[in-house]
């Protein structure tokens, strides 16, 4: 029928003409942005959401991901180690305070053995694990940096108090880089180099950094950002001020010798004399600086990484720190826990510092079915236990969850002031003896709860062991023994050190960590540390 | 000389066989009318003779028996497919892979077609592998098309090959009904090979320090025989077709019920399907439209409690005798739990209570209208809804040690899916007479768009605050515009190609540089048959040459875990933290943006094939294969790599790199006997292909490598790596030294690059996943109302870790204040070295032969009514498996043996009545 075919020719025809019609306009279907993840537009547009970006600066030194118990690949920042393992100051642990005479650890996990062992080499996950930490904790500080200049925020409309607030947070965002730049220039020396202009998804690997060039990279920045942050104790609890620039100051000039050759001890006490003139004190008792409830009360902090038993659950941390230092026949409901990891004890080079009467209350060791000599490094009853942080408040009641710790770790303190302070003055600084020598002992009458350990004078050895009384496995004595020229050489030995029970030297190289082997096949511009 | 006698006694049986045949084709060429076969090629169908590309149709007579999920049933039947099972839990589903991997990414799975609706990659809470909800037993006819020129008018997912299944349609006539009801009863094939009580308590007293040999027992227990029980299931189906006043139609109801064969593990799965297929307009205009709905109830066992079994101390009882954490024995310390310790396998069964329901619903309507003006012309129309629901909740009790520390705990989460389909296409076929031509041209539009939504779980346990995650949604949009054309000359000469235009909303990274990809493919066919000079040697029936070219594209990346497919690589955005990851400022707690790691230059992997076929049959198809010489280059391969530090993370997904794959297969039916009271027929298929890794991330050093193949026994330690001039997935390992006697030397490594020192650099790659060759074997042999069938598998040069002795050592069973049992090496080797897992004595030949399939039926006839049958069988699945492997079961998929959920071998009885 000729109707019926001119009427099916033309529902054909109208048909094919939407369809192409539609075919076009959905087109634009093929352009779709992220539902509930937001784009980086969006974030800086709302000047209510810049303290969730800066959040995540602070946070990368404290959680290893997006999720509680830092997660896996994507949730963890970091592939390739699992995300507790590659917590920040789990890692700073385990390569500053693990890989001398303050700590051991009994766990088979891969190469973990090696650090304390010193036989570790460039394919060691650990290793790699922290310098990934660090470089990824700068790039998402380059990343804040880019989206906060000046232009973008006239571009946002960001003013007044906003406009001001963010350009504080621009400095705080300098400060967290150049404080773990600070830290590749103490582990690795000579590393990659990116700031804001190294784009995400840059095709080009990042140019190389000699430590001395990144040296003068660290101190320009602290020195710029310094101006811009808060005054000393008036920002907010866990961010930074001029005061924390100023410490990180301090200890970038008492190792200047290390990093450049040249030493900068008039400069350590400018910064120390800063610090201690803007109204820090110590906490009265030593204890409690460790406790779970270190966050009030707490005049003699100047920076913090913040843990909470309910919003801050990482299994780095000081969860791992309590954890991990609870074993043998350690009550677990005496550190607040679920239960002890059996992991990490002490030496008795360590345990030797302290007088065996117990006045000195910093030599807080668990002994009870535990050896003083270390036999097999793999059992937890071998070397003393050592008690410094705790899951328990200051009124004896345990956190918030016995799982996730919620002490919190003091990156600065005013006690690592005093010490700088007094060694600065040793080592030839503008700084005055006896003012050093009472410094030192405000922190001996604390330990000691009167004046009984107070000094009358003081030398170098002795400043030395005085800081791994006071800043015991709070991730500095690695770069303390190596200023001293005690962490590879045979001037100080500790149990295990060079795979030997006594301990024995171990290769001059060691003093830097190798670059991963990895980055080194990643990076042609790189070049590895000398002797690996 | 001993060969020759061997020949000689042969060949009289083969000069036998081939007379038998011979006389019994004359025979039957006359009484049979030739059927021609007719194959899905993608937006239209051709005679199998015709076909052009290498393609492979596999229908329900051929079909494995038992299968509980879609791809058993054509397990072991066509040659370059490989199917495994995920593992042996029910409804795990398969993994399918056509002629190896051409990709290194998660995903090397074809894509799958159901009734002309490509279906998503990505899994669902409850159901790893989306086939697995669809009812086998509506499943008509599998067309495997496996190389470029087939797959390239799929274009954007087709590297992988592609999978058209068609669901069984209903027929115009009398009413049918076909019931089935099998048993079954699945049993496990053994035990990890661990010590027993009392060569543990040897085991423990000879190399462990005092304090822990105190802590052994006197029991004697078999943890793993206590997990495993016999577990029954059942699988109904009724399916009705006919016709009503010219509708036809099929409506199926099926119900499956497997109990695992761990205890506590269970399926269920309820299926509806209907088919209505009504034409209209004096069969102008073809309507097709089925839906199919699932309803499945899984309950889970707990993915740990397999190696809890393994390892737990066999000195210890099951119950501590006493009412603490349930009356089960657990390691304790300090009073409390020991937190490091395993746990008790069936206190962890009675704990944990995992279940999740999926609803899934996949209709379509196919519209195929024949134009009255132009009837060779046809406007074809495809709209398909699938919508999937998933629901679940993973309780664990107080009282037990998994939830004691929680004070008990309950997540319950949630996750929909909602994918739309539009496709429209013209279709023009003629006989050009004139030129003695036969032409076939396809122009076409397809739309598709994924939906993917998982409200945040929610976490309650009972000493903490509730947690509720973050919503997470995404969307991923496919167009495509593609075309075909197809001559045909003389009935000889065949010649194909095609070409598709696909943009993916995948790699929008704000401008739409690399949205679109271009898959051209092109081939051509020789019938040889049909020439003169062939024509007249009778013995020869089939006899076709093909070649083929084309290029596919591949856009599947991994997943940002198993449910959340990453559809925004290319685009800056952040993340916000989830519950329990927040920063403290002052008073209060800020969830932390993260700027995510992005690629904006990502695009298409892309792959090219080549092919060359020669499709045979003799002695009019009684004897018939194949044979396919193939090479794939892929380029731009999308893989997750560790890149140069200094971005926002340590790895990227990148397009870095090419990979060749070059292979053979083959096949070759034989029909031996085939008469009105027997019928016998041997099917024999083999497969070799060799993937190289040809390129990765130019610029790097020779020694690069990207690490995969996660193993325990560490944090973060892999075993394998992808490297230039190696197999994907090569085992990267260090040599391992012997001893005169031949006993492997603890920590004893050889220095492969004579420095002086062991590290990673003495490292070597050392076999890979892929193995030299995949073997099919099946056959089928009807007597009068007898049938009996089997087959059987082959896979030579398969290499597994086996990780469960890699991580037993002199100390890993005293360690962290509890004992742990090891596998029946450690006694032997004695390794401490905590390097000892890397070493190459662990790869091991897992080169097996398995006879997956055995089954024997005998056919009532009409018993009741007339027109009526019933059948009645009984089937053996997973008869045996024959390995050199120290393992349960050498087909661990991935190449890393730890904790696998073990095939279960099956047994059944069914029933079929139909009338």
């Amino acid at each position: 029928m000729k109707s019926n075919k001119i009427k099916f020719k033309s529902i054909v025809l109208s048909a094919s003409v939407i369809m192409l019609l539609s075919a076009t306009s959905c087109i634009k279907d093929l352009e779709r942005e992220p539902i509930t993840d937001v784009t980086s537009a969006s974030v800086f547009a709302d000047f209510a959401n810049y303290p969730n970006a800066l959040a995540k600066l602070y946070g990368g030194l404290a959680m290893g991901g997006q999720v509680s118990g830092d997660g896996d690949p994507p949730n963890s920042d970091i592939n390739g180690v699992n995300g507790g393992f590659s917590q920040y100051t789990r890692l700073m642990y385990t390569l500053n305070v693990i890989s001398t005479d303050e700590a051991v650890i009994g766990w088979n996990d891969g190469n973990l053995h090696t650090i304390h062992k010193m036989t570790w080499d460039s394919s060691n996950e650990f290793v790699a694990a922290m310098y990934y930490r660090i470089f990824t904790e700068i790039a998402f500080c380059n990343e804040f940096l880019r989206n906060v200049t000046d232009e973008k925020l006239a571009s946002n409309n960001i003013t007044g108090d906003n406009l001001a607030e963010a350009k504080r947070m621009r400095a705080e965002a300098r400060f967290l880089r150049a404080q773990s730049y600070y830290h590749a220039l103490d582990l690795f020396g000579n590393v990659p180099f990116v700031d804001e202009n190294y784009l995400p998804g840059s095709v080009n690997p990042p140019q190389r950094i000699e430590r001395g060039a990144l040296f003068n990279y660290v101190e320009q920045e602290l020195l710029a950002c310094a101006n811009d942050l808060r005054d000393p104790k008036t920002n907010a609890y866990g961010r930074a001020d001029k005061a924390a620039a100023w410490s990180l100051l301090a200890r970038l000039y008492l190792n200047a010798g290390v990093y450049t050759g040249t030493q900068r001890n008039n400069d350590v006490i400018t910064y120390c004399n800063k610090i201690i003139g803007a109204g820090y004190s110590l906490k009265s008792n030593y204890g409690s600086l460790f406790l779970a409830d270190n966050n009030v009360n707490n005049p003699e902090a100047i920076l913090t990484v913040n843990f909470d038993g309910i919003n801050t659950q990482t299994n780095g941390g000081t969860t791992y720190l309590v954890h991990a230092s609870v074993g043998g026949t350690m009550p677990a409901s005496d550190f607040g826990i679920n239960g002890g990891w059996s992991g990490i004890r002490t030496t008795k080079a360590f345990v030797n510092k302290f007088p065996t009467n117990g006045s000195d209350k910093r030599g807080n060791f668990y002994t009870s079915g535990q050896n003083l000599e270390i036999n097999d490094l793999g059992s937890f009853n071998d070397g003393y236990a050592f008690i410094k942080f705790k899951n328990v408040k200051s009124d004896g009641t345990p956190g918030a969850n016995n799982n996730w710790v919620e002490a919190d770790i003091p990156l600065y303190r005013l006690a690592d002031i005093y010490l700088m302070y007094a060694e600065a003055t040793l080592r030839g600084g503008n700084g005055n003896m006896a003012t050093a020598i009472s410094y030192v002992n405000q922190l001996r009458q604390r330990a000691y709860g009167n004046a009984s350990g107070n000094v009358a004078s003081i030398n170098l050895d002795f400043i030395l062991d005085e800081r791994a009384r006071e800043l015991s496995w709070e991730m500095t004595r690695r770069t303390d023994l190596i200023r001293f020229g005690k962490f590879t050489t045979g001037d100080y030995l500790w149990p295990w050190k060079g795979n030997i029970k006594d301990g024995k030297a171990v290769e001059n190289y060691r003093n830097l960590y190798p670059i991963p082997a990895k980055d080194i096949i990643a990076n042609p511009n790189l070049i590895q540390n000398p002797g690996y | 000389m001993k060969n020759f006698t061997t020949v000689l006694k042969i060949a009289p049986a083969f000069l036998l066989a081939s007379s038998m045949i011979h006389a019994q084709t004359q025979d039957s060429i006359t009484k049979e009318k030739k059927i021609e076969e007719v194959v899905l090629i993608g937006y239209g169908k051709q005679k199998k003779s015709d076909l052009t590309g290498s393609i492979t149709s596999v229908s329900a007579k051929d079909f494995n028996g038992g299968a509980t999920s879609a791809g058993q049933l054509i397990q072991g039947k066509t040659p370059g497919v490989q199917i495994t099972n995920n593992n042996g839990a029910p409804g795990a589903g398969t993994a399918i892979r056509i002629r190896g991997t051409a990709s290194l990414n998660g995903n090397n799975s074809p894509l799958i077609v159901i009734d002309g609706v490509p279906q998503d990659f990505t899994g669902v809470n409850g159901a790893a592998d989306p086939l697995s909800l669809i009812n086998p037993n509506d499943i008509e006819t599998f067309d495997i098309l496996k190389d470029a020129s087939a797959t390239a008018i799929y274009g954007n997912r087709a590297t992988n090959g592609v999978i058209l299944i068609t669901t069984k349609k209903g027929t115009a006539g009398k009413l049918k009904v076909n019931f089935t009801t099998v048993a079954s009863m699945s049993t496990k094939m053994g035990n990890v090979d661990v010590l027993n009580g009392d060569e543990f308590r040897n085991f423990v007293n000879t190399y462990a320090s005092d304090a822990y040999k105190a802590k052994l027992g006197t029991a004697n227990t078999n943890w793993q025989d206590l997990i495993y029980q016999s577990a029954w299931g059942t699988d109904n189906n009724v399916a009705i077709s006919g016709g009503i006043k010219g509708l036809p139609y099929r409506l199926s109801v099926g119900y499956n019920e497997q109990n695992g064969i761990v205890r506590t593990n269970s399926f269920k799965r309820t299926s509806l399907g209907l088919n209505l297929n009504p034409k209209f307009f004096d069969n102008h205009l073809s309507v097709n439209v089925s839906a199919k709905g699932t309803f499945t109830d899984n309950r889970f066992a707990d993915g740990g409690v397999i190696k809890s079994a393994t390892y737990f101390d066999p000195t210890q009882p099951v119950y501590s005798g006493n009412s603490n954490y349930g009356g089960y024995y657990e390691w304790l310390l300090n009073g409390g739990l020991n937190v490091n310790a395993n746990a008790n396998p069936l206190a962890t069964l009675m704990a944990i209570h995992d279940v999740s329901s999926v609803t899934r619903g996949l209709g379509n309507v196919q519209l195929d209208y024949k134009f009255h003006f132009l009837p060779d012309l046809h406007f074809n129309v495809n709209a398909g809804y699938d919508y999937t629901k998933s629901e679940g909740q993973k309780q664990i009790d107080a009282q037990y040690k998994a939830g004691f520390n929680d004070k008990g705990s309950s997540s319950i989460y949630s996750m929909e899916k909602k994918n739309k389909l539009l496709e429209t296409y013209f279709n023009y076929v003629k006989n050009i007479s004139a030129i003695n031509t036969g032409v076939d041209i396809t122009a076409g539009y397809s739309y598709q768009d994924f939906l993917t939504s998982l409200p945040g779980a929610i976490n309650y346990k009972g000493n903490a605050p509730t947690q509720i995650n973050n919503d997470f949604e995404t969307r991923n949009t496919l167009i495509s515009f593609y075309g075909r054309a197809i001559f045909t000359v003389a009935n000889k000469y065949i010649i194909s190609g095609s070409l598709r235009r696909d943009g993916s909303s995948r790699f929008f990274n704000g401008t739409r540089d690399n949205l679109w990809g271009n898959f051209p493919g092109v081939s051509v066919a020789w019938k040889l048959n049909e020439e003169n000079f062939i024509k007249n040697i009778s013995s020869i029936s089939t006899l076709k040459l093909r070649a083929g070219w084309g290029k596919t594209g591949q856009q599947e990346l991994p997943g940002l875990d198993a449910n959340k497919p990453n559809n925004y690589p290319a685009f800056a955005a952040y993340n916000p933290s989830g519950a329990g990851a927040n920063y403290q400022f002052g008073e209060q707690y800020y969830y932390m943006f993260r700027a995510n790691i992005y690629n904006p230059y990502l695009t298409w992997e892309t792959t090219t094939t080549k092919n060359i076929g020669l499709d045979y049959g003799f002695l009019n198809n009684r004897i018939m294969g194949s044979i396919d010489l193939f090479r794939k280059d892929t380029e731009k391969l999308l893989v997750d790599s560790p890149i140069a530090a200094g971005d926002l993370s340590n790895h990227n997904l990148l397009n870095v790199g090419n990979m060749e794959n070059k292979g053979i297969e083959g096949s070759i039916t034989i029909i031996p006997i085939k008469n009105e009271k027997t019928t016998w027929e041997v099917s024999f298929n083999a497969t070799h292909y060799k993937p190289v890794i040809t390129n990765l991330l130019t610029r790097a050093d020779a020694s690069f490598n990207i690490p995969v193949g996660g193993i325990e026994g560490g944090a973060g330690n892999t075993i394998q790596a992808h490297a230039v001039g190696y197999a994907p997935n090569a085992f990267w390992v260090y040599q391992q030294v012997y001893d005169n006697a031949g006993k492997p030397v603890d920590g004893a490594f050889v220095d492969r690059n004579s420095d002086g020192k062991i590290d990673v650099y003495d490292k070597y790659y050392y076999k890979s996943t892929t193995p030299d060759a995949l073997l099919g074997f099946s056959t089928k042999l009807s007597v009068k109302n007898w049938d009996f069938g089997l087959s059987a598998r082959a896979v030579l040069g398969n290499y597994v870790y086996n990780n469960a002795s890699s991580n037993s050592s002199l100390q890993s069973a005293s360690t962290n204040e509890y004992l742990q049992n090891v596998f029946y090496t450690a006694p032997e080797y004695q390794f401490k070295d905590a390097n000892r897992s890397f070493s190459d004595i662990f790869v091991e030949n897992a080169s097996f032969f398995r006879l997956d399939n055995v089954n024997i039926g005998y056919n009532f006839g009409e018993l009741f009514t007339k027109g009526s049958n019933l059948k009645v069988y009984a089937m053996a699945q997973n008869v045996f498996v024959i390995t050199k492997y120290s393992g349960v079961d050498p087909e661990v998929f991935g190449g890393i043996d730890n904790g696998y959920y073990q095939i279960p071998r099956v047994y059944s009885l069914g029933f079929n009545f139909q009338f």
